[in-house]
């Protein structure tokens, strides 16, 4: 899916610029973009190293498997190919806690953490599995409470009630990730997953 | 009138949480482990060297997806399709002003920051308008980068069905964004 994406984007901007004669601008954007995903990575090695570190710590103290335990009636019904004492259960529910906050710096570290755990227990390590799929789906709705960048700039262009947006913020998110989690679900048969087509083909063999 | 004290108290409740996570954190996660008589800053360290690797790992996942959506931006193909789309928004009732937003928002978290200001400049704070773009950025992620870095640092390519997910999610957040604040305003 991803490459068509990819490939859609580049074809479709060559094409829109013969028609617009904007080839410059076409090129200018590959170039900048280029430069600036290297500076997006590299930015994120200092939050990325100490949310690493703090990861190990919760770890080795048995607060992460803490976690996945005190959710895990939740996390059963999201995650059901996640055993609740794997570390990944709590690296997940940490992740979301942290989006949810809205805790930017924290949150991209902590959802590749959970990523990494979850990568632990894929059988094909190029494929994505059903719960990597499903932590994606809420991580791409945006689950924050507090839209606080809008809110922001809200009241510094004058509204008179910059927080008017909070309710219809929370309803518009939920109802979007509680819509990304079930097209998640009920996708997931229609994508098979490599591990359980060799696993498949194991059985057929046997 | 008490919708917007009640508004005002969660929000000030939520920034309160949001302001003392993280140095809560960082001192409640240590202090756990050293009641559980773990090495705290050996086992930092150990944990710690990882964050580098990962970081230099997502590097070429990132500057596939940012360059095709620079180079997307860049040709103006989205004023080509807002104004191909026009007629059918209007007959479905979704302002065609917002319809570029939906789709930055999901390729660029820079770019539908400017294009939001932008929306909320021109038509005003408080404006019907102005509240859906401001909701609509609030509500949402910036979906591809999100996958690119998130997929790419673990190394997995087959994404399987989690681009049709995440984009479902996304289409009925903006509709439910746009109805949401009609109703309320």
């Amino acid at each position: 899916m991803l490459n068509y994406v990819w490939f859609g984007l580049m074809a479709i901007a060559l094409i829109v610029a013969a028609f617009t004669g904007k080839a410059d601008a076409v090129t200018k954007g590959a170039m900048d973009s280029a430069k600036t995903a290297v500076e997006v990575a590299l930015g994120l090695i200092g939050v990325l190293t100490l949310w690493s570190g703090m990861m190990r710590v919760a770890e080795a103290s048995g607060l992460v498997t803490l976690l996945g335990r005190a959710l895990r009636p939740v996390m059963r019904l999201l995650f059901p190919e996640v055993p609740a004492e794997h570390p990944a259960s709590g690296a997940i529910v940490l992740s979301v806690a942290a989006n949810m906050l809205g805790l930017n710096n924290a949150a991209t570290p902590l959802s590749i953490k959970a990523m990494e755990e979850l990568q632990t227990l894929n059988e094909n390590k190029d494929t994505a599995t059903n719960p990597m799929v499903t932590f994606m789906a809420l991580n791409t709705s945006g689950v924050q409470l507090i839209p606080a960048t809008m809110i922001a700039i809200l009241a510094q262009q004058g509204s008179a009630n910059p927080t008017w947006i909070i309710a219809p913020s929370l309803v518009a998110t939920a109802i979007g990730t509680a819509a990304a989690v079930i097209a998640a679900k009920l996708l997931q048969r229609f994508y098979p997953s490599g591990a359980t087509a060799a696993s498949a083909a194991e059985e057929v063999q046997k | 009138m008490t919708w917007s004290i009640i508004g005002d108290a969660i929000r000030l409740t939520l920034e309160g949480i949001s302001r003392w996570a993280i140095p809560l954190l960082l001192v409640a996660i240590p202090l756990i482990g050293m009641i559980r008589k773990v090495k705290v800053y050996d086992v930092f360290v150990d944990g710690a060297k990882e964050g580098f690797e990962v970081a230099v790992k997502i590097i070429p996942f990132l500057v596939a997806i940012l360059v095709a959506i620079g180079m997307f931006r860049g040709s103006g193909a989205m004023d080509w399709l807002t104004g191909a789309l026009h007629p059918l928004l209007n007959a479905v009732g979704f302002p065609a002003e917002l319809f570029p937003l939906a789709v930055l928002r999901t390729l660029t978290g820079s770019g539908s920051l400017a294009f939001a200001t932008d929306l909320i400049k021109t038509h005003g704070p408080d404006s019907l308008l102005g509240r859906m773009a401001a909701t609509m950025y609030g509500s949402s992620e910036t979906t591809f980068y999100v996958l690119a870095v998130y997929f790419g640092a673990i190394g997995v390519k087959r994404t399987r069905h989690a681009v049709p997910a995440a984009l479902i999610g996304d289409v009925v957040a903006a509709i439910a964004t746009v109805a949401v604040c009609m109703w309320m305003f």
